[in-house]
């Protein structure tokens, strides 16, 4: 089996190759490309995503042919995708981090600043935060709720459709933070960067 | 609930750990990418590395501690010390680092933080603030607390966070060392200022200095050598009074 991580410089993405190529060992074969042709041909994609939306967003667009390619491996031929942070955030139609940016829009929704009620709640929301699981998701089999995840992000992304919900977490209000969307996945917080809950989210999209 | 994050610092030089009592008196302690690894097995909530002599020696080293540890640890690791350029930072994100903190460059050219918050994005720029009291106020000092830069720490504190830090990591230079404790005065001085998440760092001797921290010093996270490195204290024993103390742990 292939998974195919996407890299078209959307910041940092070391620690994500390190936890996939920990969790698949010699079991599966990680790639990290833009070649449009190896996305294509991979059974699964990771979108990770740092910065900001518009940079993430502009990043993915500097690729020839990247969104297109992406568009059919998720919603044509709806093979597994799992964002990662703005990767997830990229779901959206939406984002209004810097300026307005359209996003990819197979989920229904807007990304938007955290209220942090006036500075009551520092930004970024980072470190540790439980998940309140909302729905039996297929990456969470195993994981208990209320687990610990990894948080780094000032902008929750706000889906339409409330049912592909799977985890939201408590910071200053319920925000989102997994969704799940038939072949479509993705995180808020870091698998990568949640120790071995986290790599246990992540063998869980690998074994999907 | 977010959690209140405990962070062990390692201080590195030449690619080994050791930790200096008010930044010299170097004793040697091992490898850094085992101690690491014990600390993240441990509960750490993150991992700190100090390349405490970057800027005068050779940092290769640092890279290829950077390499090794972020293939076993999987916990955030920030590494500081010697980070003078967007490009320095760049090799240690890409080396595995997810955050690098930056100390005197910060403070000589506002640009890195600027640029670099901008490049990579705010979540992994960590600006070190090493702050002396001087009568009224704090100063920051840069070069690894040996040059006075007469600056304001808090309205510094402020500046960073519109130049683009995501946290900001306060080092007090009259503790650090001493074990008496943080200075909670500084602490939640800065911490009031910005609207940024502080680590509190520098002269932590014992587990009520931790809950000081965070509770008086409003810290979101607080950072120690010394007692977890010579095995004074376990990650899990900190976390364990914590909790008793009421402050919200991972455990």
């Amino acid at each position: 089996m292939n998974v195919t991580i996407v890299d078209y410089n959307s910041g940092n993405i070391s620690s994500v190759i390190n936890s996939f190529k920990e969790v698949a060992k010699d079991k599966v074969n990680i790639e990290v490309t833009s070649d449009l042709n190896k996305i294509k041909l991979s059974d699964k994609v990771v979108l990770p995503g740092q910065g900001s939306f518009k940079s993430c967003v502009e990043a993915l667009n500097n690729i020839d042919g990247l969104k297109d390619t992406l568009n059919e491996f998720a919603i044509i031929n709806k093979k597994p995708l799992l964002g990662i942070c703005v990767g997830l955030q990229m779901f959206a139609d939406v984002g209004y981090e810097e300026t307005e940016t359209k996003g990819l829009g197979w989920i229904s929704g807007k990304v938007s600043k955290i209220d942090n009620q006036g500075g009551k709640f520092k930004l970024p929301h980072i470190g540790w935060n439980q998940i309140n699981i909302a729905k039996d998701s297929k990456i969470f089999k195993d994981i208990e709720n209320n687990s610990h995840m990894y948080f780094v992000h000032s902008y929750e992304f706000i889906p339409n459709d409330k049912k592909v919900i799977s985890a939201t977490t408590d910071y200053s209000s319920n925000i989102v933070c997994s969704v799940e969307k038939e072949n479509i996945f993705g995180t808020q917080f870091h698998p990568e960067k949640s120790d071995k809950t986290g790599l246990k989210i992540i063998d869980n999209f690998i074994s999907l | 609930m977010l959690k209140n994050r405990i962070i062990p610092c390692l201080d590195v030089k030449n690619g080994r750990v050791v930790k200096g009592i008010n930044f010299v008196d170097l004793k040697d302690a091992g490898d850094p990418v085992e101690q690491a690894k014990i600390y993240s097995d441990g509960g750490a909530d993150e991992i700190c590395f100090l390349d405490i002599t970057a800027s005068n020696e050779n940092r290769d080293t640092i890279y290829d501690v950077v390499k090794k540890t972020s293939k076993k640890c999987f916990v955030p690791l920030t590494v500081g010390g010697g980070v003078r350029s967007v490009e320095d930072i760049n090799r240690l994100l890409n080396c595995g680092a997810d955050k690098v903190s930056i100390n005197t460059a910060a403070v000589e050219n506002s640009k890195v933080v600027i640029d670099s918050s901008k490049k990579f994005g705010s979540q992994c720029i960590v600006v070190a603030i090493d702050a002396k009291k001087n009568e009224d106020k704090w100063e920051v000092f840069t070069h690894g607390g040996r040059n006075n830069s007469g600056i304001d720490a808090l309205e510094y504190a402020e500046q960073m966070e519109k130049n683009g830090a995501g946290e900001l990591l306060v080092t007090s230079m009259d503790r650090d060392g001493t074990q008496v404790g943080y200075d909670i005065d500084l602490m939640s001085k800065i911490s009031s200022k910005v609207n940024i998440p502080v680590i509190a760092s520098g002269g932590v001797g014992n587990l009520d200095h931790l809950v000081d921290g965070i509770k008086l010093g409003k810290a979101s996270a607080v950072l120690a050598a010394s007692i977890f490195h010579y095995g004074k204290y376990s990650i899990k024993e900190a976390k364990d009074y914590l909790d008793s103390k009421g402050i919200p742990v991972r455990i």
